[in-house]
């Protein structure tokens, strides 16, 4: 994996006086040079604006921007590019599918199934779809290991349930979800389910097709994409349905004085010039994850959770939230250290070089659940190594002298 | 070691002892103007009742959640308020305000331990947990006035 740290410019530099070790994948992924260079080269080669230019720029700019699309399709083997939409991230994914899918199908008295380890950005607008449509919102309760079961599932999904919305992989607790199985559960109580793909798209391998989920949202720039550019899959059938919830250019069949046709899939969901240069950027990070494999990077971050949870145990007032097997949680650990508030610890650990995650991780809800307001994570990707972890301990253990001891 | 200097600039020990042991910790029964405040980005929340009359700070406590240089600020804050007048206190956030973006800032008034958290201004990323009892109680004395 050296080799590929080398291909991350941003990676080789100096923090505080420290060589930098960044543990903060999770908010956001470093870029490999590929993904810089096919920016780059867009804006430098080929820039134009898509699917309107009739001279030779705007063909290679539609090329570029559509072929990402296919990468994309194939990167989580959907049936065809109709179910791939551009979008400005999970977020803006998962408020579409609220928006147009959720307001259509929902009414009072319906339900909607989330999860306590949702992030606000698969909370929030099922909340307030739910109090708009005077819909239940229920959740699925969590094991005390931060796991959720079966028998939770089958028992809160009802004949009511209208959507189930869940992540994927938590960005808290590091937990991955049975996906295929909540997913036939839902189905089989007539229910949709919808993904938040946002932490397991960088690092695993995804077939929607296999999972069978009807949405799958994530962001380009946590799996070594530009930020601004994310996905929306939707299966087609359900597309087909629904309105699109953003109208201008390049979204339009037909406009007439009092009336408009919209384009076909997946361009009706695409109101507005797109993230041209992101899009291009997020095929090129695919390449990129696609050439050294997701299980291969599944498993480096696995070992690499494996080996810090190991070497975080053996400090004294450590707690490691979340399932202890490094097998069922994807790579990161979110975790606290007795009498070291999270953002003094990563204050500290800045000091020494060393970047992670500090604070409630948009997720309110589940640090309630934890009967914690704060926690501090450090996040790994294929990038990170051993001595980063080794690094990260003995920040820990700098940190918890400083401030057991020092004062 | 350079790495703990740096450090001690943020952390001075007086900080330290406020954040271990706060000054006016709770909260005040009765005639007072109660201020909840968060930083919806860190999650610290800060729980201030302020008791006023004629025109002074006569009592203030705090409660709340948060890193030592939050708490600690707001330990210290309200120790340099109890007694002000109402614009004193305003002067006085100012002034913190002035000192937390590095700028001069008036000698008008002793800060006492308050002085120990001028390094924050030097930690960007931490202002924020410093400022925030601050502009609670800024909010607390202007809905009295």
């Amino acid at each position: 994996m050296n080799e590929i740290r080398k291909q991350f410019p941003v990676l080789n530099q100096e923090v505080n006086g420290h060589p930098l070790v960044y543990l903060d994948s999770a908010a956001t992924s470093q870029k490999p040079i590929q993904v810089l260079e096919a920016v780059k080269s867009y804006y430098e080669l080929d820039n134009s604006n898509v699917h309107r230019g009739v001279h030779t720029l705007g063909n290679r700019a539609t090329d570029s921007y559509e072929g990402a699309r296919e990468k994309i399709r194939k990167f989580i083997n959907a049936n065809s590019t109709k179910e791939i939409i551009y979008t400005r991230g999970t977020t803006t994914s998962l408020n579409t599918v609220a928006g147009a899918y959720g307001r259509m199908h929902v009414n009072e008295g319906d339900e909607i199934v989330i999860s306590y380890m949702e992030h606000h950005s698969n909370l929030i607008p099922w909340q307030q779809l739910a109090k708009e449509k005077g819909a239940v919102l229920k959740y699925f309760d969590l094991e005390q290991d931060g796991t959720i079961t079966l028998e939770t599932v089958r028992s809160t999904i009802t004949d009511k349930t209208k959507i189930v919305a869940i992540t994927m992989a938590s960005n808290v607790l590091g937990t991955i979800n049975p996906i295929k199985e909540i997913a036939e559960i839902a189905h089989n109580a007539g229910a949709v389910i919808v993904v938040d793909a946002a932490q397991a798209a960088p690092h695993m391998p995804i077939d929607v097709q296999d999972l069978d989920c009807d949405f799958l949202a994530f962001s380009g720039h946590k799996m070594c994409g530009p930020t601004g550019i994310g996905v929306l899959y939707g299966k087609q059938a359900l597309l087909e349905e629904m309105e699109p919830i953003e109208f201008g250019g390049e979204m339009i069949d037909f406009v007439d004085l009092y009336d408009s046709t919209w384009k076909e899939l997946p361009w009706k969901f695409e109101g507005g010039t797109p993230n041209i240069a992101g899009a291009i950027g997020l095929g090129a990070a695919i390449d990129f994850l696609t050439e050294i494999g997701l299980e291969k990077i599944a498993e480096h971050e696995h070992s690499l959770v494996e080996y810090a949870m190991d070497e975080m145990d053996k400090i004294e007032g450590v707690s490691i939230y979340g399932p202890r097997d490094p097998q069922k949680r994807c790579g990161l650990i979110t975790f606290n250290i007795d009498g070291v508030h999270p953002h003094d610890l990563a204050t500290v650990l800045d000091m020494n070089g060393i970047a992670v995650r500090a604070g409630h991780h948009c997720a309110q809800p589940l640090m309630k659940w934890l009967q914690c307001t704060a926690t501090a994570r450090a996040s790994f990707y294929m990038y990170n190594t051993k001595e980063d972890v080794d690094r990260l301990v003995e920040g820990l253990r700098i940190a918890k002298e400083y401030f057991n001891d020092v004062f | 070691m350079s790495f703990n200097n740096n450090l001690d600039q943020l952390y001075r020990s007086v900080i330290m002892d406020h954040y271990k042991k706060p000054r006016n910790k709770g909260s005040l029964e009765g005639d007072s103007v109660t201020i909840d405040m968060n930083n919806p980005t860190c999650g610290d929340r800060i729980h201030l009742t302020l008791k006023m009359n004629d025109g002074i700070v006569e009592d203030a406590k705090f409660d709340g959640e948060g890193c030592s240089i939050s708490m600690s600020s707001a330990s210290m804050m309200t120790e340099v308020i109890k007694g002000k007048k109402l614009e004193e206190a305003l002067e006085l956030a100012q002034i913190f305000s002035n000192m937390m973006l590095g700028e001069d800032y008036s000698d008008k008034y002793d800060l006492g331990d308050v002085e120990a958290l001028q390094g924050v201004s030097k930690f960007p990323a931490r202002i924020k947990c410093a400022t925030l009892a601050w502009k609670a109680m800024e909010k607390g004395v202007n809905e009295q006035r």
